[in-house]
């Protein structure tokens, strides 16, 4: 269970997230939307603890991410993140990139690791790329791989940062029906994205950000198809 | 042996100053690299109390010229009550002189790296050593490569000047030559195939890694 209570987020005198209360059950997925800037991205990367945050707390599965004492190498084991820009290691081969962590991380051996990310590529489709460099992927082909690299890393919990945003319209589709399937296999994921129909679609819940605050939350036919709080249906207004 | 005339043993004699320059560069530019390693990744990612300081003394080293500093530090070698030899000294200032260059070449490496792949290798678990070991220098390297040869083929020619300090490397063993023969375009000619010879193999390597490392890409 991912539980974020009060979290607060400043960068300098700018408030990104201004008290931001949600929790996550396993096994649930939970889309966020809202406009840009509204504080989403921020929000994952503080559930990491790829950033630091100000006020609050986050707890994953009990252990408060932004203690003094905890071990946050070893907690984001357990949480995979997915960006915007995949971030592929360009010097590494596919199958290089996803053995990376397990073999340097979780120190498996090196036909262990190697089955394990073979199996993640096959998984989302990359299973005849195993040894070209990233450069030769197009750019959903890279986005898979990114998912690919995170899941073999066997994560509890999967954090999605508006992975189709950069993606050419054709290349989408591909990168959203590997989401779907994770969904289908029952992973808990937290999914920022812009694509509402989507999120509508796979969600158990939906979350709407605003100005670095959760306005709405609760089941898609609830916050995106009956939206009580003027702010929701200006947003919508806007995308749909 | 006192013959105006170029002899074999002459040959003998570059050669052997060849090894003494090979050296010299060898050692300094082993110790101006692991010294520009760890200055060039603190001037990447310290904070500006430890990077500002560390800038101007590293730029003191970038100007003065390196003939200067030789020479200051064979002098303040006795008056500190350092035992050092002269090669010492040569190894030592050169060393310095190549770690300052050395550093603006990891910097410019090591800030290459986009920050997002970074995060995505923290973001993975791994520690801050392992990112900087398995993402950060590889892809540093390949940019920062170019720069690195070129210090090492400027090294090579700087140490040259390390004759000032009595040091007979292959210069200073061609000026003696020339001292006894005058035969100065001859020998100096030699003298130069000698360093080309030296740098060639440096840069045609410099040049193969690039070109694989581009295949990639």
């Amino acid at each position: 269970m991912i539980e974020i209570d009060d979290v607060r987020k400043c960068y300098g005198p700018l408030e990104v997230l201004r008290g931001v209360t949600m929790t996550v059950e396993k096994g649930e997925v939970v889309s966020v939307i809202g406009g840009s800037g509204s504080g989403k991205s921020t929000l994952l990367m503080c559930v990491n603890g790829l950033e630091p945050i100000q006020g609050g707390r986050i707890a994953v599965d009990g252990i408060d991410v932004h203690a003094r004492g905890t071990n946050v190498d070893r907690l984001r084991q357990r949480i995979g993140i997915v960006f915007q820009q995949w971030n592929a290691f360009p010097h590494l081969t596919v199958l290089e990139n996803v053995m990376l962590a397990p073999r340097k991380v979780l120190r498996l051996p090196r036909r262990e690791a190697e089955a394990r990310a073979v199996a993640q590529l096959r998984h989302v489709g990359l299973g005849d790329k195993l040894n070209v460099y990233p450069s030769r992927l197009s750019g959903g082909q890279q986005q898979r791989m990114a998912i690919a690299r995170a899941l073999a890393m066997q994560p509890a919990y999967m954090l999605f940062d508006e992975v189709t945003s950069a993606l050419d319209p054709l290349l989408v589709g591909e990168v959203l029906d590997t989401l779907r399937m994770l969904s289908s296999e029952g992973m808990t994921m937290i999914v920022v994205t812009h694509e509402i129909a989507f999120a509508r679609e796979v969600s158990d819940r939906v979350a709407f950000f605003h100005a670095g605050q959760i306005h709405e939350i609760g089941p898609p036919e609830q916050v995106i198809g009956n939206p009580t709080r003027p702010e929701t249906v200006a947003f919508l207004e806007s995308v749909l | 042996m006192f013959t105006a005339t170029l002899s074999w043993n002459d040959m003998l004699f570059l050669i052997e100053g060849a090894g003494t320059t090979l050296v010299i560069t060898l050692l300094s530019l082993a110790g101006g690299t692991l010294l520009g390693l760890v200055f060039g990744l603190v001037r990447a990612g310290a904070p500006w109390w430890l990077n500002a300081p560390l800038g101007a003394v590293l730029d003191a080293f970038r100007s003065v010229p390196l003939l200067i500093q030789l020479i200051l530090a064979n002098a303040f070698k006795p008056i500190i009550g350092l035992p050092w030899s002269n090669f010492t000294v040569a190894c030592v200032v050169l060393a310095v002189y190549g770690a300052a260059y050395c550093t603006e070449i990891v910097r410019a490496g090591v800030l290459a790296v986009p920050v997002t792949t970074r995060r995505a290798a923290r973001s993975l678990g791994l520690t801050w050593r392992q990112d900087l070991t398995s993402i950060v220098f590889p892809m540093a390297l390949r940019v920062a490569l170019p720069s690195w040869i070129g210090l090492a083929l400027g090294l090579m020619k700087d140490s040259a000047l390390v004759l000032w300090l009595g040091i007979i490397e292959l210069l200073r063993s061609a000026q003696i030559i020339i001292t006894r023969t005058q035969e100065p375009l001859l020998i100096l000619s030699i003298a130069g195939a000698i360093y080309f010879a030296l740098s060639f193999p440096i840069a045609r390597i410099g040049a193969r890694l690039e070109r694989s490392w581009n295949d990639r890409d």
